[in-house]
């Protein structure tokens, strides 16, 4: 009953989804949509800053790993519920994560010959309020990156 | 290609735009072709004129660091822009002494 009336009470006021290529030159694309669909909770610019790059984390982690020699289809789905909450989910159906926990550790990275820093995860969760990542081998991964968006005064 | 300037041993390369997984690529090749060309003791990178960077970015530092120290030289992180400040304190690469503070008289050359 409870649990039931805390989702109700999530309203979604908001929402936009792009699905676009997994060509490195779309990553500047997918975080300045995102960053523009975001701008009508009026987020400082440090918010909109930290969204952008946790974006380009996702968007840059399905480029260089999920569609690793290929290329596929990203699509990002942003939805702006009550309480100022922006939620971004990002989606690929690409080679799925082994193991979730490895993976979102510092500094670990399965290209450092493309000089990744193995940092993408933690910079997602530095950035965001809440990160989760869903991922099945050989189907895909999904990244839902949750931040608040701080109201501003005189904001209506 | 980036802007750079040779003063002493020290090699200053003017980063700028938005670096991602997608523009590190081109400037990892022209930094790189940089040093080999003047070969320099310490490689100065200019975040100036950098408006955005994820970690691509820190990847870029690292492997320069790498390079820098296979040779005998350093590399040293000026003008870091303030919406940068918090990916670069995340990478740990203030523990590599990396991080200078700029305006020496090889940057007012420029
Ligand atoms: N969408 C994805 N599909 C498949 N593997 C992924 C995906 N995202 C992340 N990974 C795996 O998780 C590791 C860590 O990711 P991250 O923290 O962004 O570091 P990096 O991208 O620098 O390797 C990657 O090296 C990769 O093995
Ligand atoms: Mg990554």
């Amino acid at each position: 009953m409870f649990l039931k009336e805390v989702v109700n009470s999530v309203k979604v006021l908001n929402e936009m989804t792009v699905t676009f290529e997994s060509r490195s030159s779309n990553e500047s694309f997918a975080r300045s949509a995102v960053a523009a669909f975001v701008a009508q909770l009026d987020p400082t610019i440090g918010e909109l800053n930290d969204i952008r790059t946790a974006v380009s984390e996702a968007v840059t982690n399905c480029v260089v790993h999920a569609y690793k020699d290929q290329i596929g289809k990203i699509s990002i789905n942003v939805r702006i519920l009550s309480d100022n909450i922006v939620c971004i989910r990002i989606r690929d159906k690409g080679c799925g994560i082994e193991d979730i926990d490895k993976a979102m550790e510092p500094l670990f990275t399965t290209a450092p010959e493309e000089e990744r820093a193995g940092l993408g995860f933690a910079v997602m969760q530095s950035f965001c309020d809440i990160v989760k990542v869903r991922s099945n081998v050989g189907s895909g991964t999904t990244v839902t990156l949750n931040k608040r968006i701080s109201p501003r005064v005189g904001n209506g | 290609m980036p802007k750079s300037v040779m003063c002493g041993n020290e090699l200053t390369v003017y980063l700028s735009g938005d670096i991602d997984h997608h523009s590190a690529r081109k400037i990892r090749e022209a930094t790189d072709a940089l040093i080999q060309q003047n070969q320099p003791g310490v490689l100065k990178l200019n975040f100036g004129g950098v408006n955005f960077m994820d970690s691509s970015g820190i990847g870029l530092i690292m492997g320069r660091y790498r390079m820098m120290l296979l040779y005998g030289g350093s590399v040293k992180v000026v003008n870091v822009p303030d919406n940068l400040r918090r990916i670069m304190e995340l990478s740990g690469l203030s523990s590599l002494n990396v991080f200078e503070r700029s305006g020496e008289f090889c940057e007012s050359v420029k």
